[in-house]
């Protein structure tokens, strides 16, 4: 076993280790810190995959955007200290037989397909990102970028709409 | 060809009238709703008058015999080939016949309507039922199709019930318009089988193809006359539901509960319906059918005749004990149709044979003038005294002469006294008789003799018997009544009279040639006598109020009991339908229908509530278990699709 | 590189696929439920950079979606965290049994 594959399966067993703990622990915050820590494996694993500008997209807007929001959204609405309640069992006896049997089923379809063997990889440079993306001929992405840039937009200017605080009088009918 | 025209135009006119009073006339022509309907009327009758005098003298006769002539036929529903419900016009002698007194005696009820309903609220809605009914008595006559007759039957009962049930706020009067409507219904059931039966058999609802066909030898007679059902063949069957349709309409017994109590309707409208035209509409049926009768089944005509004879004697009986003048004139009325009924009954088809056919036919033609008259004299009797009762009128005579006269000249015609018309009739329907059935002659004789004394009996106790008390008449600045109710009694008591003398055989026949008939003294002299007879002992109990009617009535006590009460007919009626049809049939009917049948929905209703409580926990509104079901099927769907291939 | 093959890179976006799922239907919280949501995202997103690295070296194509599945991500994120602010002001809780209006 290689160096690389060595790297590789210890950051396969770090993010999905740090998934584990993120969706079982008691306290929130711990989960929310188990997900930052699974982010940073992803990212690892595409620098292992020498894929240097996903990875670093990867760190700056999910490491530094998402899960500081959602400790952000934490801290809004939670008594962060306390303990949440376990799921019944029921519930979690049923989610896990019904993940485990859909986990096999896509194991068996996946390794019973062969691969073709690919190309050779070529390296990934910003600017070739950067051309294609931007780029009106076939391949480009153009559309799909203006379209995503109307999204985000979007998504703004509702976050502001939903999150705001109405004026007092009708605050006070809702918030009670 | 203008003749067709003029034939569209006699019942068009009546129904223009019915829809411009029905819809515009309670609005806008309440004052002027009289003249409409009879100007409507009064073009209708003369050109009935026309087209009679056309078809009598010019064009109906083809070699001296008369032909029927179908005008304008329109097939409007067509069950198979042949057996199809046309719409059109049939002329032949009858029907001339009875347009030309339907539209007559409905013009003259009409101008009487004038004066009589005059300051009635509803006048107009009066004069749109009396022109419905004039419609549809037209249209009746005029069928050429037994579905075509079926539909007008009809629609003369619905105007029968309209106009009987005028009065509406009075509980009386919509009993016996409910009465009358079921009964005939009832009756109109038997009807309905019969045609069924007949077109079924001979395969045609045309009138004159059907009695082609049931009168010559084809195979639809022989397989007609062929099946047997209970012992009758189902030609039989057929005529006689059919005639159970025309016993209904024509009062005949049992099917007569409801004449009298149509009394309750308006003077005129008993005038006009109940004794002129739409009770003569059975005798009308079975003398439309009368060559199946005559020549294919004559049992059927046996019914028919002994039917009728019996109605007329029991009519006449009860007649003599009775107090309300409208009555004694409706069972007046049932008694003379039983009179046309078993003329018809008695009589052969074909030349000298058919002499019950004419007979009854003039009797019909006399019997509608004199009795609408007697009709409407009982009405302006009625409008002068306020009263129906026997007991509050008296001495009339001196108080309204022209009531008077005319009155009499009614009862002479309607008691056989030559020379008015009603002897003329009478005796050629018991010469009929007599050459054909001697005990229905004898019961007619005696029923003659029973009619002169109780007609009698009504005019000399309206008329005579005492001085007239006006105390209670207190409002008698109207007097006899406006020259609108006058001029009709004239006019009718002028035909009262002279209608016999018409040579009536040379157009009315049971075959279509002329048929002369002889006077016989013999045969005349009777029946004048027996009348007469009956005059003389009804002036010597009524002229002068005396002690002598309630002294013969004690004499024939049961007998008299039992007629002044109708003979219990109405009660046993009434027994059947509420201990029989209430109790075994309507009740079980109503448990079925409120247990079983309310029972069937109300536990569907029940089962989907149960199933939808057992099964709303799916829409618990949590989001995860949403989220686990559609993970589960997603992956339920895979592992199919993995299998399929 | 050479000795990892692809499905091995598959077998692990799999599984946090499906660590996610358990997450989301297990988790009482809603933003623990969101936190899943994230993770199931980004096993999409390993794949996608798996399939381009192994099968399709020389294009770009599923580094693009990669890409604008990110973006899109942190939009949904956003929005959804504005939708648990204004659920807690209107119910005063974040549990996701506690927003249950919508039942029979």
């Amino acid at each position: 076993m290689s160096i690389s594959s060595a790297i590789f399966y210890l950051l396969a067993a770090f993010i999905l280790g740090s998934a584990v703990l993120a969706v079982t622990a008691r306290k929130i915050f711990r989960a929310a810190i188990y997900l930052l820590f699974s982010m940073i494996g992803i990212a690892g694993l595409y620098f292992w995959l020498s894929y240097d500008f996903v990875a670093a997209v990867q760190i700056v807007v999910y490491v530094g955007g998402i899960v500081v929001l959602i400790i952000f959204s934490i801290f809004l609405t939670h008594h962060v200290g306390t303990e949440m309640e376990k799921p019944n069992r029921m519930r979690m006896g049923f989610s896990l037989l019904a993940v485990i049997f859909a986990f096999l089923l896509a194991l068996i379809i996946i390794l019973r397909n062969d691969f073709a063997p690919g190309v050779v990889p070529v390296d990934l440079t910003v600017d070739r990102i950067g051309l294609q993306m931007l780029s009106l001929t076939e391949y480009g992405y153009i559309l799909p970028f203006e379209v995503v840039s109307m999204l985000l937009l979007s998504a703004m200017i509702g976050c502001i709409v939903i999150a705001l605080k109405l004026p007092v009088s009708a605050s006070q009918k809702s918030g009670n | 060809m203008t003749g067709d025209y003029k034939i569209i135009l006699i019942p068009l006119l009546p129904l223009l009238s019915f829809l411009l009073l029905g819809l515009f006339g309670r609005k806008y022509l309440t004052k002027s709703a009289g003249l409409v309907g009879t100007l409507a009327l009064l073009g209708s009758a003369v050109l009935s008058l026309s087209v009679a005098a056309d078809y009598f003298f010019v064009t109906g006769k083809v070699n001296g015999v008369y032909q029927p002539i179908t005008v304008l036929k329109h097939t409007w529903l067509a069950f198979s080939p042949g057996v199809s419900i046309d719409m059109g016009f049939l002329i032949d002698p009858v029907s001339v016949m009875m347009i030309v007194i339907v539209s007559f005696v409905s013009l003259m009820v009409h101008i009487y309507s004038l004066g009589y309903m005059k300051g009635e609220e509803r006048f107009a809605t009066y004069y749109a039922f009396l022109s419905l009914f004039t419609f549809s008595m037209l249209g009746l006559v005029l069928s050429c199709n037994l579905f075509q007759i079926y539909m007008f039957w009809e629609l003369v009962g619905v105007s029968s019930y309209l106009l009987i049930g005028f009065y509406f706020d009075r509980p009386s009067a919509v009993a016996a318009a409910k009465k009358a409507f079921i009964v005939t219904r009832f009756a109109d059931l038997g009807f309905l089988i019969g045609i069924l039966i007949l077109g079924f058999g001979a395969h045609t609802l045309d009138f004159k193809i059907l009695i082609e066909r049931l009168t010559t030898h084809t195979p639809e007679l022989k397989t007609m006359a062929g099946t047997s059902f209970l012992g009758l063949s189902a030609l039989t069957w057929g005529l006689l539901l059919v005639f159970m349709g025309g016993a209904g309409k024509s009062a005949m017994f049992p099917l007569h509960i409801w004449l009298p109590d149509a009394m309750e309707g308006p003077t005129p409208v008993s005038a006009l319906i109940h004794a002129a035209t739409m009770v003569v509409a059975g005798v009308y049926l079975v003398a439309r059918l009368f060559p199946v009768f005559a020549i294919s089944c004559p049992g059927a005509l046996h019914v028919v005749a002994y039917v009728g004879v019996f109605s007329s004697l029991f009519a006449a009986v009860i007649a003599c004990t009775q107090t309300d003048i409208k009555r004694v004139l409706a069972y007046s009325t049932m008694s003379q149709i039983g009179y046309m009924m078993f003329a018809l009954g008695v009589s052969g088809y074909g030349g000298e044979h058919g002499l019950g056919f004419t007979a009854s036919m003039f009797h019909l033609f006399t019997h509608a003038m004199f009795k609408a008259l007697l009709f409407l004299g009982a009405g302006s009797v009625i409008h002068y005294v306020h009263s129906n009762e026997m007991k509050d009128m008296g001495g009339l005579r001196k108080y309204m002469p022209v009531t008077h006269i005319t009155f009499l000249v009614a009862c002479l015609a309607i008691a056989g006294v030559p020379p008015f018309s009603g002897f003329f009739s009478k005796e050629e329907i018991l010469k009929a008789a007599y050459q054909n059935n001697f005990t229905i002659y004898v019961i007619a004789l005696f029923t003659a003799g029973l009619t002169a004394f109780y007609m009698f009996r009504l005019y000399f106790s309206i008329f005579w018997s005492k001085e007239f008390d006006t105390h209670h008449s207190g409002d008698d600045h109207h007097g006899e009544g406006p020259w609108t109710m006058k001029i009709p009694l004239l006019i009718l008591s002028v035909l009262a009279f002279g209608a016999g003398f018409v040579p009536f055989g040379n157009y009315v026949s049971s075959d279509g040639n002329a048929l002369s008939s002889e006077f016989h003294l013999a045969l005349a002299l009777p029946p004048v006598l027996i009348g007469l007879f009956g005059i003389a002992l009804a002036y010597t109990m009524y002229v002068k109020q005396n002690d002598l009617p309630r002294k013969t009535s004690e004499l024939f006590a049961r007998i008299y009991k039992g007629a002044y009460h109708k003979f219990y007919i109405d009660e046993v009626y009434l027994f059947i339908t509420k201990k029989v049809i209430f109790n075994l049939v309507g009740a079980p009917s109503a448990w079925v229908d409120k247990n079983i049948v309310d029972g069937a929905v109300n536990l569907s209703a029940d089962l989907t509530e149960d199933t939808s409580m057992l099964i709303r926990g799916w829409q618990s509104g949590k989001l995860q278990q949403y989220a686990f079901c559609f993970f589960v099927g997603v992956i339920g769907i895979l592992v199919i699709v993995m299998m399929w291939h | 590189m050479s000795e990892v093959s692809l499905s091995h890179l598959l077998f692990l976006s799999t599984a946090l696929f499906f660590i996610g799922a358990y997450g989301f239907l297990t988790r009482r919280n809603m933003i623990t439920m969101l936190m899943a949501v994230e993770l199931m995202l980004n096993s999409v997103n390993i794949n996608f950079i798996a399939f381009n690295k192994y099968l399709f070296g020389d294009k770009l194509d599923g580094v693009f979606f990669t890409l604008f599945l990110i973006a899109i991500a942190a939009a949904e994120a956003a929005v959804a965290i504005a939708i648990i602010i204004n659920i807690y002001r209107n119910y005063n809780s974040i549990e996701i049994d506690d927003a249950d209006s919508l039942k029979w």
